[in-house]
């Protein structure tokens, strides 16, 4: 099962595959873009997990080119680095364990203990703490990064997979997916103090900036739901819909959703699309084409542009923002599942 | 002869051809319903079906509408090219081809200024249903729109061109029939237009390379990577290459002393 990885401000993906031939326009346009912008453009890199080559894929987002493969671990899929940006934390799943790379070369400083099968996992905005789903036992485990220990076990409903951390650092949530519920965990004490019931097979959930709304994607029930922080009440279900795809195949899964809360995104899986819900109206604007099977998603640090991880395709797709068009899809490695980006 | 009458001569004829074209409304909006119904009802079927695969010139996935368009701009070429064939032989028939060819001007002159007059034509209608398509929400890049120009006047003369040697062979309206059957729906099926060459061989390698060498599609790949604004030059030989053979074969095939219409007994 996949899900949505730790806060979208600190996830990221990246992808390349064998170079698709470049427009020399294009080019040149990127090229421009980098001797403008130098500051602000230069050094951003996407890493993507690839969960069956067991490597991590880095990624120029901006040349659209494949800058290496790492090798990691046994089956990497969730992905997220640290708020200072120097420490990359990647789920190796069949390794039984979170690494800790160092961001710049990606070699593997530390293990942290994160019980069996790690898939999903969320940061707490300090960055002090990894928070982990553990599906087959139906518990979080909470991890103290510095101490490198498991601190505490919070029993949770049947298959969690969603988990995130409120950027007030007020709550960390985690979404069962057999148990169709989310736990609003306090991460003063550590208990779970209230539980909303959600549609079927929640997925991801991703706070909005200003911690006040939880979105919830359910992929069996194809639904976007916001809920009210602060009454826990669900307040907006969203349906998706586009012309030639099946309602079987809308699978909401991972979202995004920017920092001034005007547009949320979210991948629709094997709807091969990404879906522009107004963070305001909540209607759905657009959808975005993208490779198959999109399962997370992440931003670029300026927000200008959206990386998608399509898991069947095996490539990245670059969206821009702006100009509201997806620029190109490069290809990265096989089964590409989550995404970082390092500014 | 002087440049003046050339040039008096390429106007009349051009002037001609826009004023028919401007005056038959019919014809306008016909040219253009053939490939909108494409878009709309064709393409909508087929959605979901292709834009699994990335290939030149694109570089991400596209939804199958996205993918024909620059096959039913060359459509419309194909269809306007044929047309002209038609009005070559209406021409010849009500006598006015007469009156063109008796002119002291040389008669490859004659023909190409016929050409561009119904390339001119096509440029147009093609414009228009890019407009159409961009309000369905069909973009290209800016610099694509004025590049793909270049483009349509080349498949345009080439496909005029193919349509000119046709016209030569063709004696009596009625035979046009035999034009659709024989030459544009082959031309149109067996091509890029409507579905990619690697798809296509996954069915059959003697499709995929009848496809291949077929000009229409060269012509169509030329505008695609033009609407893209990339140069494919292969496209770009081919179709090149293409409108030469057929333009001299046309002026051939329009030789009274040498060509079809000897046999026909001239015009």
């Amino acid at each position: 099962m996949k899900t949505q990885t730790a806060h979208p401000a600190l996830c990221a993906v990246n992808s390349l595959a064998p170079l698709n031939p470049v427009s020399r326009p294009l080019r040149v346009l990127l090229l421009g873009g980098l001797l403008l912008g130098a500051g602000q453009v230069g050094a951003e890199t996407v890493l993507v997990t690839l969960e069956k080559d067991n490597a991590v894929a880095v990624l120029d987002p901006l040349a659209g080119k494949l800058l290496k493969t790492v090798p990691v671990g046994q089956r990497p899929r969730g992905i997220a680095i640290s708020p200072d940006n120097k420490i990359v934390y990647v789920a190796t799943s069949d390794d039984n364990t979170i690494k800790m790379l160092d961001a710049e070369t990606l070699k593997e400083l530390a293990r942290l203990p994160s019980g069996d099968d790690p898939e999903t996992f969320a940061l707490s905005p300090a960055g002090d703490k990894l928070y982990v789903s553990n599906e087959d036992d139906s518990q979080v485990t909470v991890i103290d990064i510095a101490k490198k220990q498991a601190i505490k076990q919070i029993k949770v409903g049947v298959e969690p997979e969603g988990i995130t951390a409120s950027p007030d650092g007020r709550w960390l949530v985690s979404a069962s997916e057999t148990t169709n519920m989310v736990h609003w965990i306090d991460t003063k004490t550590y208990a779970i103090s209230d539980n909303t019931l959600v549609d079927a097979r929640p997925r991801a959930a991703t706070f909005t900036a200003d911690s006040q709304q939880l979105w919830v994607s359910s992929e069996m029930a194809g639904t976007l739901q916001i809920l009210d922080t602060a009454s826990k009440q669900i307040i907006k279900t969203v349906q998706f819909e586009a012309t030639g795809v099946t309602a079987d195949k809308m699978q909401p899964v991972g979202i995004v959703i920017d920092k001034e809360r005007r547009y949320g995104y979210v991948a629709l899986g094997p709807a091969n699309r990404v879906a522009v819900v107004n963070a305001q109206t909540f209607a759905v604007e657009k959808m975005f084409l993208v490779g198959a099977r999109v399962w997370n998603l992440a931003f670029s640090p300026d927000q200008k542009r959206l990386y998608t991880a399509n898991g069947i395709s095996n490539d990245v797709s670059i969206i821009d923002l702006d100009s509201q068009t997806v620029s190109k899809s490069v290809g990265v490695g096989t089964y590409p599942w989550g995404l970082a980006v390092k500014p | 002869m002087n440049l003046t009458h050339y040039w008096r001569a390429m106007w009349g004829i051009i002037g001609r051809e826009l004023w028919r074209f401007v005056t038959q409304r019919e014809r306008f909006i016909s040219a253009l319903v053939r490939p909108l119904v494409w878009l709309f009802v064709f393409a909508a079927g087929f959605r979901a079906a292709l834009g699994l695969a990335i290939s030149p010139p694109y570089e991400t996935y596209i939804l199958y509408e996205v993918y024909i368009t620059p096959g039913l701009c060359g459509m419309i070429q194909l269809f306007n090219g044929m047309q002209s064939s038609l009005s070559m032989v209406y021409d010849r028939e009500m006598g006015s081809m007469r009156i063109l060819l008796v002119s002291p001007l040389p008669r490859w002159f004659l023909l190409l200024s016929k050409l561009l007059a119904g390339v001119g034509v096509s440029v147009l209608q093609v414009y228009v249903f890019l407009g159409i398509a961009w309000c369905y929400d069909i973009h290209a890049p800016w610099q694509g729109y004025l590049w793909v120009l270049p483009a349509l006047l080349l498949s345009g003369l080439m496909l005029g061109a193919l349509g000119l040697l046709l016209s030569s062979f063709i004696k009596q309206l009625e035979n046009f029939a035999g034009v659709m059957n024989f030459v544009i729906f082959p031309m149109f099926f067996l091509s890029t237009a409507l579905y990619p060459l690697w798809k296509l061989k996954e069915s059959s390698v003697l499709l995929h390379n009848l496809a291949h060498y077929n000009p229409f599609s060269q012509a169509v790949e030329l505008i695609r990577f033009a609407l893209y604004a990339q140069l494919n030059s292969e496209a770009l030989l081919y179709t090149a290459s293409a409108f030469v053979l057929f333009m001299a074969a046309a002026i051939i095939g329009y030789n009274p002393s040498k060509g079809m219409m000897s046999r026909k007994g001239g015009a």
